[in-house]
């Protein structure tokens, strides 16, 4: 697959062009070229580090949602062994932009849950780009109900640009099945790990985000609103995105700070989808980890420590 | 500009304006609906509802809450929280200088006010939104306010109702403002296994992340007749499905017919229909424990 780049990524790409093109000359040739080569992927891995090292959050915005990013499908078969998809909410439909079904991470049985979007047009046309209707969070309440029965824990994989805005969704009560789940979250009696794998995007990243612990991808971000939908508000032009995006501090590194979330997870050099492989790796890691500590914690107190830290969100002042 | 106005046409109804002009000013008003002019007296009695077309009018949450309260009996919950500014969020203006305007404008230190008090003689605990406060939006005043209702509720026994009327969650504190949804909905998933009832009104509007969370959960969800109520706003679903809204759509009536809320309330008969509401979930035997026993004697039988 030809890797795909991002604007503030041209110079990277321009010398992976560069050593794409001595490779082909390589055939050719005599003169031995391999130390060229390795000397040009050396610069352009230094290259990268030196610009990913400084990324601003309208950058990071832009990796979140990179055309070649791994979604919740692609993690399916590179983090888990085994997965049975478990469709429709039984009332009304299967929404495709939520998958969700019964896995095993490293040997263990879980319920896993994710949104899903697409990644040619006709996918994208099918996934809903992402965003779920009320059936979609009504299955995955089905789904992670089923997970408390039988003691499985839930891991809930977040990538969408929010809850879909159309006419059968509020027909159908989107606002509803957000709150529903927001509730029965709060109270399930199995742990819950949600990790945000590219693009937090409010209300409908939130219906199925309320859990034990809240990890993110280091180029991830999670959102109240998207900039541009921030920025159409608050600047009157969603041209000013950059400056949203800026001020509503969406990122990993900006949210570990304000102790919105409990961990980053560590993304490779240029992202995600420069190495699908050692991301896939690192968010098994993560996802055991947290899944073993929490495993130990008898039911009662993890729920009652999952709602206290529910409680803790929120800076305010107050007069003695 | 206006001077050949006043010389040639004021100056006839003069003696007419004269006994006008000792009385205060906004004496009269106008409905947005019927476009009746409305003597504003008259209106306020009527609880800000039209007189001529019934048209419920936006008001205040403090006058909300001293309608619908029993007088003399309220004790503000969380009056001592004021709002932060932890992002230090700034778009054409700064996040501080909207909220130290909305509370001069208002007041009012946040968007949220909660009373314990009684709705003829019966203790519970009361939330109101104030649109006016930055759209009535949540952040973690709001948010914090709501819980502390739910756990006196919780200590003392006793129900919660909420009126709301809010854009959603406040954008100026980014992601805190978001999980106010998670925090709230938990605190009412603990008024749920405690079996005490909350009763949510929704009145105009009631959108976003207040609609998404806490506003949707009531035992019983009740409209104010036309009130907006949804997820997404009418103009952002216009611009994504690219055709014109039904009529009606998002209005109460529309959520009724589609089973979103149990019933519409008039606001002239929202103290009398609550109360009875609230008596009949309340008195259920032995706190829910009838249901059970009723199932025992079946079984017996």
């Amino acid at each position: 697959m030809d890797m795909k780049f991002l604007d503030f990524e041209q110079s990277i790409a321009e010398l992976e062009a560069k050593i794409e093109e001595l490779r082909h000359v390589g055939f050719d040739k005599v003169i031995n070229i391999s130390d060229e080569i390795s000397r040009l992927e050396e610069k352009s891995r230094k290259l990268t580090e030196s610009i990913f090292s400084g990324l601003s959050a309208w950058q990071i915005s832009q990796l979140s949602r990179h055309p070649q990013r791994p979604y919740t499908q692609d993690y399916l078969e590179s983090v888990f062994e085994v997965f049975h998809e478990l469709h429709g909410d039984r009332s009304f439909a299967d929404d495709p932009a939520i998958i969700g079904g019964l896995a095993r991470l490293d040997g263990l049985p879980v319920m896993l849950i994710g949104h899903q979007k697409g990644r040619d047009t006709k996918e994208k046309i099918y996934r809903n780009f992402g965003m779920p209707r009320p059936e979609g969070y009504r299955k995955a309440l089905r789904l992670m109900k089923m997970a408390e029965r039988f003691r499985l824990p839930i891991v809930c994989l977040i990538d969408t640009p929010g809850a879909y805005p159309g006419i059968g969704a509020e027909e159908r009560g989107q606002s509803e099945a957000i709150a529903r789940n927001l509730f029965e979250m709060s109270k399930l009696r199995t742990p819950v790990v949600c990790t945000v794998i590219g693009e937090g995007g409010s209300g409908g990243a939130l219906a199925i985000g309320v859990g034990d612990r809240l990890l993110m991808l280091q180029y991830s971000t999670y959102s109240v609103i998207s900039p541009e939908g921030c920025a159409s508000i608050l600047w009157k032009s969603a041209e000013k995105a950059e400056l949203a995006a800026e001020a509503m501090g969406i990122t990993s590194k900006r949210l570990m700070d304000l102790k919105m979330i409990d961990e980053i997870i560590a993304e490779p050099v240029g992202g995600a989808h420069r190495d699908r492989k050692l991301m896939a790796e690192n968010l098994k890691a993560a996802l055991k980890k947290n899944l073993d500590e929490l495993r130990q914690l008898p039911l009662d107190a993890l729920v009652e420590q999952r709602y206290q830290k529910l409680m803790k969100y929120g800076v305010y002042d107050e007069a003695v | 500009m206006s001077s050949w106005f006043h010389k040639k046409v004021l100056s006839k109804i003069r003696t007419d304006a004269s006994t006008k002009s000792v009385v205060p000013e906004g004496l009269w008003c106008k409905c947005d609906l019927c476009s009746a002019i409305l003597y504003r007296a008259e209106v306020e009695r009527n609880l800000d509802v039209c007189p001529k077309c019934s048209h419920h009018m936006r008001i205040s949450a403090r006058k909300r809450l001293n309608e619908f309260l029993d007088p003399g009996s309220q004790r503000e919950v969380g009056d001592t929280l004021s709002p932060l500014d932890p992002l230090k969020f700034k778009d054409s203006k700064k996040y501080k200088d909207r909220l130290a305007q909305a509370q001069k404008q208002t007041g009012e230190k946040d968007a949220l006010i909660v009373i314990h008090g009684q709705l003829k003689d019966r203790p519970l605990v009361v939330a109101a939104f104030n649109f006016e406060f930055m759209a009535g939006s949540m952040g973690s005043v709001v948010g914090e306010a709501f819980v502390r209702g739910v756990n006196i509720c919780l200590e003392q026994h006793i129900p919660l109702v909420c009126f709301s009327a809010s854009g959603g969650a406040r954008m100026q504190e980014s992601l805190l403002s978001l999980f106010q949804m998670a925090k709230t909905s938990a605190a009412l998933a603990k008024m749920a296994e405690a079996g005490l009832p909350f009763i949510s009104v929704l009145t105009d509007p009631t959108m976003g992340g207040v609609s998404a969370s806490l506003a949707m959960l009531g035992d019983i969800n009740i409209g104010e007749p036309g009130a907006l109520i949804g997820f997404a706003g009418p103009r952002v679903i216009e611009q994504t499905v690219r055709e014109k809204l039904p009529e009606g759509f998002q209005r109460s009536e529309f959520l009724l017919e589609h089973g979103a809320i149990d019933m519409i309330i008039d606001r002239r008969e929202m103290r009398d229909k609550i109360a009875d509401l609230l008596d009949l979930l309340m008195q259920g035997g032995d706190g829910g424990n009838a249901a059970a026993e009723s199932a025992a004697v079946l079984e017996d039988a």
